[in-house]
């Protein structure tokens, strides 16, 4: 008996209706608006002019100087490189912190397990700006740090460690921010892990660090790859450390993206900003399933 | 053997205790044993008895509560796992997912800075041994449960250690392969001379495979002997009971000593060694193996055995005799097969040194 019917395709594709209408305006939609908009001129006013233009993506290597023409202009790529660079350097130092933490946690009991994993969460019931202050609070002078270092002796008075407004500030927070990123993904696959393949590489000579390098890190392997993506690349577009901590100094992408927006009235360059920088995420995203694949490939070779 | 023995392995007193929060659990009892170099020694037992956590606590799983093991003269109860010369091949096999049999099989030699050409030789020679050479660039998971299995083996056996620990390792295989894989490891042990410390609750396993067996019920070693000297004079009713068929006759003592007598409740008199302690008139538990009781036709005005269940075995039939409380299991030979049927009365006799007292 057929209780779905004749149409099963078509069925399907119905039931599945209201997911796409969903999935649609809410993620494909705006995307598109984007890419839209990107392609536009942009109006002062802001908004944009309703008019084919390349101007957005032309301003994101060439600018227009005093006497019309147009010149090579660095310094978007110069920010571009930037926001790489600490994406990049905030992934590495969450992965050195969340590793060993993810570690730990793993090999606790159960119970304490759940508490670790649940605390590990915690951070993600605030919002992320109220979090980001409270680091103002810490970094900045006069700050928790600075007071501590006051009451300690190890700094006089009047000056200052300047810890607020640097390229570490924003590392900090950049870290702080998507540090559970890093350590949920890498649990998940410690979790998964045989513990009787540990007792086997102990037995068969290998001592801590080995372990290490030979077992645990091979067997987590998804968890580090997956970690890293989900830090990355919101680090890439991260606008709330780098404003409030950085202080807006050194621009970066997300930081510049959504000045575009709101006080330079240059949609077009922010969309088209945007796009390069999802174009750079998809970059990453394809490297990471080649990877994958190849490690698939690798582990089940015929 | 008439050389000197060597002491591969002494365990003197040891007790393990696991503790959790309100619990304790005595998982090992003050057990003693010495294992030869060159042996292939067993311990035998039922599931949870403490035998698993005897051969972890050699190769160093599990902190010692009490008392000492020697390896080769030398107190190993303070080394990490990594630092003792012995090896292990686990239950489930533990092979690395993500390494090839080689990188397996290498991994131990690697750990121990071998030269590559050594490690290279070693590891051939090893996959060689077990017959896996050809399958040396495949992944575990691509290998059936015997070839894991020799994998295992291999990689146990590459950094040539001093003892090799098998923790029930044919449990996984189906009957066949397990059955082929007996001679197999008895053959390994033979021409590699290492000594093997093998953990199983099979007794069929234990018995073709040992020079000695320990036979370990709820953590004390209840005996330690060969496979023969387990099976003919078992020291308890447990051992009795735990390897191979065992009746239980009970009777009192008539006369203690040598020549001992015994009168059995169903009113036969055996003729054995009855241990001094045993008095006169005293509850004794004769044992005796279902094999070595021979029946003989009887009348009902004679006797009061009579066969209550025939089960036909093919190549022979063990039948059950069933007198007042008593129940007797009984072989019968092939030749006796055509003689007797259920519901015949039957006289039992038992042939000299075929019985002993237990209890």
């Amino acid at each position: 008996m057929n209780i779905q019917g004749e149409n099963k395709t078509q069925n399907r594709i119905y039931s599945l209706l209201p997911l796409w209408i969903v999935v649609g305006i809410f993620m494909i939609g705006p995307l598109l608006v984007m890419a839209v908009v990107s392609l536009m001129e942009s109006n002062v006013y802001g908004g944009v002019h309703f008019k084919f233009s390349l101007s957005g993506y032309r301003q994101i290597l060439f600018d227009t100087n005093l006497f019309d023409e147009i010149e090579f202009n660095p310094a978007y790529l110069i920010i571009i490189g930037r926001s790489f660079m600490l994406a990049l350097v905030a992934t590495f130092i969450s992965l050195l912190i969340g590793f060993p933490a993810a570690y730990f946690i793993s090999r606790q009991s159960n119970r304490v397990k759940n508490i670790l994993i649940f605390l590990v969460t915690i951070p993600f019931w605030t919002n992320l700006l109220i979090r980001t202050f409270a680091w103002i609070i810490i970094l900045g002078k006069g700050g928790v740090i600075e007071s501590s270092f006051n009451f300690f002796g190890l700094l006089d008075e009047e000056s200052s460690l300047n810890l607020m407004y640097t390229n570490s500030a924003i590392l900090i927070g950049l870290v702080y921010s998507y540090l559970p990123l890093m350590v949920l993904p890498i649990y998940a696959s410690m979790e998964k892990m045989d513990l009787r393949l540990l007792e086997a590489a102990t037995d068969l000579y290998s001592n801590r660090i080995e372990l290490i390098r030979k077992i645990i890190l091979p067997l987590s392997m998804p968890g580090i790859i997956g970690g890293s993506i989900l830090v990355f690349v919101p680090c890439l577009g991260a606008f709330i450390a780098p404003d409030l901590l950085g202080g807006g100094k050194k621009l970066l992408l997300g930081s510049l993206i959504q000045f575009q927006f709101s006080y330079a009235r240059n949609w077009p360059f922010g969309a088209a900003m945007a796009m390069f920088l999802l174009a750079l995420v998809i970059l990453v995203l394809i490297f990471n399933a080649r990877l994958n694949r190849k490690h698939r490939e690798y582990a089940s070779q015929k | 053997m008439t050389q000197k023995k060597v002491n591969a392995i002494e365990v003197k007193n040891v007790t393990k205790v696991y503790r959790s929060s309100n619990t304790e659990t005595r998982a090992l009892r003050n057990a003693n044993l010495t294992i030869y170099d060159n042996e292939f020694f067993t311990l035998l037992g039922p599931s949870g008895c403490g035998k698993t956590t005897l051969l972890r606590l050699i190769a160093g799983f599990e902190d010692i509560t009490e008392g000492s093991i020697n390896l080769f003269d030398q107190e190993i109860v303070n080394l990490p796992p990594n630092k003792r010369p012995v090896n292990t091949v686990f239950q489930q096999y533990s092979l690395f997912p993500h390494l090839d049999v080689y990188e397996n099989v290498a991994f131990g030699l690697r750990r121990l800075k071998k030269d590559e050409s050594l490690t290279k030789k070693r590891t051939m020679e090893v996959l060689e041994l077990v017959q896996m050479k050809d399958y040396a660039t495949r992944k575990p998971n691509q290998l059936s449960g015997g070839q894991q299995q020799r994998v295992a083996l291999a990689r146990a056996l590459a950094p040539e250690p001093k003892v090799l620990l098998l923790d029930e390792p044919l449990s996984a295989l189906d009957l066949k392969l397990r059955q082929a894989m007996r001679y197999e490891l008895k053959t390994l042990q033979r021409e590699t001379g290492i000594t093997f410390v093998f953990v199983t609750h099979d007794q069929e396993e234990a018995l073709t495979m040992s020079d000695r067996i320990a036979v370990i019920n709820e953590g004390e070693i209840q005996q330690i002997g060969e496979p023969e000297q387990i099976y003919e004079s078992p020291s308890n009713k447990f051992v009795a009971n735990f390897i191979g068929e065992a009746n239980f006759l009970y009777g009192f003592c008539k006369t203690n000593g040598e020549n001992g007598l015994c009168e059995l409740y169903t009113g036969h008199s055996i003729n054995l060694s009855v241990p001094s302690h045993i008095k006169q008139n005293d509850k004794v538990t004769i044992f005796i193996r279902p094999e070595r009781i021979k029946i003989v036709k009887s009348s009902k005005d004679k006797s009061q055995l009579s066969i209550s269940e025939f089960t036909y075995l093919g190549n022979a039939a063990t039948i059950q005799l069933k007198s007042n409380e008593q129940i007797i299991n009984v072989n019968l030979p092939i030749e006796d097969l055509k003689v007797f049927k259920k519901g015949d009365y039957v006289d039992i006799e038992f042939p000299k040194g075929s019985a002993q007292v237990i209890d």
